[in-house]
């Protein structure tokens, strides 16, 4: 009896879990509630309101990933370079947040961003405006970027940490300066890290609508909520099958380009 | 100078990570029902978060699924991996393919369509449905925690033990186990965690009778925030603390050992 | 006229964590030499090659660059360059890029740098690479190229650091010729650091042995060799004989009960001395021929010759001999005069390191 046989639990899930459900979402996607085959529910994506939702999900997940990118490259170098014993401690606390249930902590920052909220008692306090961005986009953005900062920090880190000491010292020994060695030298090597930290943050970002929802106060329409709607309130489960097949092939496109720029940048090391 | 600089960058972005996480830890504690004012200390939302029969069962529901998907696709992921090194190169490449699907696809995705498939084969969703929608999310978890392990293993140590007469079974349990046992392990923890975690999948493949914590905290939030939630979420915190430093204790003293 | 150092290193010292790793540590290097840094892991050499690239800051004392204090200066501010241990190629550029690096950094036309490249392929024989990737290269070739990326930014002083640790015995002796080769061609400064003596004696213009962050001896590799300072340089240096002995007089040395007539002179009257003769400077005879009897107690044939153990005097002699002696003959051993090498025995650690400072 070959061991192969050990396999077929595993391929029964995937079958029925993983393969047979994009097949009913495919078909979904492509009927109408009768059951004839129809193309409307995918061109449903060029009406206004839900190619509006698109491109803000779109917009808003590019943004909240550029600022991830911005703060945890930084701090994983200065991470990387604290001699603190502790570094392990340090990690430790900013990775700490990732187990804390997401929700719960989007909804901490409804609680920071009220109109009478925290931050605004404060503000008023040191006799500052308040500040008024809760139910704005700019409020999703903050919440993506909590949300999911951990998850850029960690892969990043590991990727720094993993780059020899030597490869860095002896760009400054052939007269590198200090961007020249960021430049040519340590940010294309920490590409592994950049890419994973951006998968894991694009897509959910792109696809939520919790954090629109909790946020963004029902006036933060994302492609994600106009799916929800669909298969919740709103019950027209092909429209909503088809627009997350539309969803699904702009995720692949930019995983496509993700994986691109991952292999510019480690072409040559490979 | 740059040093101080690197320090206010780190304390900024600590404060940026914590004040959310400390301000409902504060507010958890107020007596009022009112996030704006503090009224005085006490326990209120605590006692109410206890005796609240919603938030225990949620409670319990996703501690119960996440033990039961992450044992079940521990089982199912380790003899997936002894069965996939058993297959050529090119098939179990194809399979170990397919194992990346629902890893890279949306959640938002995976719900809907597991849900529509619960519906088309007139399968009512329940408890039963959100189990198997965990477990089929938590396969690839343990499969990629597991694999490398099984790649790394010396080979000849089963064949080995099967020289010096011992079953296959034998061999595996004794031989073969204890060496990928922390993939199994993290794998295992991993499944936990990101079942814990689960929000999205769970909310489309969940019935209406039952909710988990993710659920709950989402349907309630939507509603207008309750102070049992902050102390909900301090309890949570506190319980992550504390096993994550128990689990970094561990595994260091192991690591001393093995030094 | 004194040459001038073209680099010294004025009483360094340097401790990591709280322990001391160079102690006051004094170095001048002239120009063209080929130094070579010896000890055991822990003496300080690295540290010391760390602080002349510029890695590392000494905790007190200079470095000096031609009479210039660059102790402050940043790593690529200096006319310094290194061959790391473990190479350090960066993975991400392919051989052409690698070597580049530095010309680019310093913005030199392309043609020049094209050139450059060619012709450092070329010296470390790995011409026609330019395109291929770091990892598909050797340990050996990876080497060359490390040496290659060095070198092409004419640095003045070139420092190694045991650049051939990772490479097998064969692959190892090959680059040694090499390097010398480099090093003729190149007319710049090699300061090379290894633990392995064979490596220092075969390659460098002078050995500087050192252990715990002192200077044990510096000279020639003929100097280092033949005339071994302390019993720590005998023993590292080779395979060595070192025995309690006492100076009787002048030339005259008294071992396991036995006198010896040596050639050295002025360690006093009924003085305890250590006393070094290799094991190639042991001939061997019949009983009775020499000056102690005693009898083989193991034989192993090591390639060129026979390794033995004899017993004699109480005292068990490591010999080596082209002509082997079965285990359990016996046999008598002499040394001539010139072999025999006296040294002083150090009283204390301290002592020891402070006579050596002088």
């Amino acid at each position: 009896m070959s061991k192969k046989i050990f396999s077929g639990p595993f391929l029964a899930f995937m079958l029925c879990g993983t393969i047979i459900p994009l097949g009913v979402i495919a078909y979904y996607g492509i009927t109408d509630r009768s059951g004839a085959f129809t193309f409307e529910n995918i061109k449903a994506i060029t009406t206004g309101e839900h190619w509006e939702a698109l491109m803000l999900a779109l917009m808003l997940a590019l943004i909240s990933t550029v600022i991830c990118l911005l703060i945890a490259f930084p701090l994983g170098l200065i991470l990387k370079d604290s001699k603190l014993g502790k570094k392990g401690f340090m990690v430790f606390i900013f990775i700490l947040p990732m187990w804390m249930n997401f929700l719960l902590r989007t909804m901490a920052w409804q609680v920071l961003l009220e109109k009478n909220g925290i931050i605004n008692q404060v503000l008023g306090f040191i006799g500052l405006p308040s500040l008024h961005i809760i139910n704005t986009p700019a409020a999703v953005v903050l919440g993506m970027v909590y949300d999911y900062l951990p998850f850029m920090i960690l892969p990043i880190y590991n990727a720094l940490i993993k780059i020899d000491k030597n490869v860095i010292e002896a760009a400054y020994d052939l007269g590198a300066g200090f961007r020249q060695v960021l430049q040519k030298v340590i940010i294309p090597l920490s590409v592994p890290g950049i890419v994973s930290g951006i998968t894991m943050g694009f897509v959910p970002s792109l696809t939520t609508f919790a954090v629109s929802n909790i946020l963004g106060g029902g006036k933060v329409n994302l492609i994600g909520n106009i799916i929800e709607h669909e298969f919740t309130t709103g019950s027209n489960w092909n429209l909503g099958a088809g627009l997350s097949l539309v969803m699904m092939i702009f995720i692949v496109i930019s995983m496509a380009l993700i994986e691109k720029f991952d292999r510019n940048g480690e072409g040559n090391i490979i | 100078m740059k040093k101080v600089l690197k320090g206010i960058y780190l304390a900024l972005i600590i404060l940026f990570l914590y004040l959310p996480i400390f301000t409902l830890m504060v507010l958890s504690f107020n007596e009022g029902k009112t996030m704006n004012a503090w009224t005085g200390f006490s326990f209120r939302w605590y006692r109410e978060m206890f005796s609240n029969r919603t938030i225990m069962e949620a409670l319990g529901n996703t501690l119960t699924i996440a033990f039961w998907a992450a044992a079940a696709a521990t089982v199912v992921g380790v003899m997936a991996c002894i069965g996939l090194n058993a297959m050529k190169e090119k098939h179990r490449s194809f399979f170990m393919g397919l194992n990346n699907i629902p890893l890279l696809n949306a959640d938002i995705v995976t719900g809907i369509s597991l849900m529509l498939s619960f519906l088309l084969f007139g399968i009512s969703l329940n408890y039963g449905t959100v189990l198997f929608a965990h477990i089929t999310f938590c396969i690839p978890y343990v499969i990629l925690s597991v694999m490398p392990k099984f790649r790394q293993l010396e080979n000849h140590t089963f064949e080995a033990a099967l020289d010096l007469g011992a079953s296959p079974a034998y061999a595996f349990f004794k031989v073969v186990l204890p060496d990928i046992m922390p993939g199994i392990i993290s794998g295992f923890l991993l499944s936990f965690t990101m079942s814990v975690d689960d929000f999205v999948i769970t909310h489309f493949t969940r019935g209406a009778g039952i909710n988990t914590l993710s659920t709950l905290v989402y349907s309630q939030v939507k509603v207008g925030i309750r102070p049992t939630l902050y102390a909900l979420s301090t309890v949570i915190f506190a319980a992550v603390f504390v096993i994550l430093i128990l689990v970094n204790i561990i595994s260091n003293k192991r690591e001393e050992k093995r030094a | 006229m004194r040459q001038m150092a073209l680099i010294e290193l004025v009483d360094i010292s340097k401790s990591f964590d709280g322990e001391l790793v160079l102690d006051e540590f004094n170095l001048k290097i002239k120009e063209n030499e080929f130094i070579t840094l010896l000890g055991p892991s822990g003496c300080g050499k690295t540290t010391t090659l760390r602080i002349l690239g510029g890695f590392e800051t000494p905790d007190t004392g200079r470095v000096m660059f031609q009479g210039e204090d660059i102790t402050d200066l940043a790593p690529n501010k200096r006319q310094i360059n290194t061959v790391f241990q473990k190479y350090a190629l960066f993975p991400n550029m392919n051989i052409a890029e690698n070597i580049a690096f530095g010309l680019k950094i310093s913005g030199k036309s392309k043609e020049y740098i094209k050139d450059k490249v060619k012709y450092a392929l070329k010296l470390v024989n790995l011409s026609g690479y330019e395109k291929r990737s770091v990892d598909s290269l050797s340990g050996g070739q990876q080497q060359r190229i490390a040496i290659a990326r060095a070198i092409v930014n004419e640095p003045r002083v070139l420092l190694l650091d045991e650049p051939l640790g990772a490479l097998d015995l064969k692959l190892r002796q090959e680059m040694q010729y090499e390097l010398i080769r480099l090093k003729n061609e190149l007319g710049i400064t090699f300061l090379y650091v290894t633990h392995d003596q064979e490596e220092a004696l075969t390659m460098s213009d002078k050995v500087v042995v050192m252990n715990q962050g002192y200077i044990q001896q510096m000279g020639t590799p003929e100097e280092i060799y033949n005339e071994p300072e302390n019993a720590f340089v005998a023993d590292f240096i080779g395979d060595s004989n070192i025995i309690d002995g006492v100076m009787m007089e002048d030339r005259i040395v008294k071992i396991c009960g036995c006198v010896f007539p040596c050639i050295d002179e002025g360690f006093g009257k009924k003085k305890p001395v250590d006393v070094v003769i290799r094991p190639e400077d042991i001939i061997i005879g019949k009983p009775g021929e020499g000056i102690l009897d005693g009898v083989v107690t193991s034989n192993v044939f090591i390639g060129v010759h026979y390794e033995m153990c004899i017993e004699a005097g109480g005292f068990e002699w490591l010999a080596q001999n082209t002509v082997s002696y079965p285990v359990g003959q016996k046999v008598s051993i002499r040394v001539t005069p010139e072999n025999i090498q006296i040294m002083n025995k150090p009283q204390s650690e301290d002592e020891e390191a402070l006579a050596l400072d002088e």
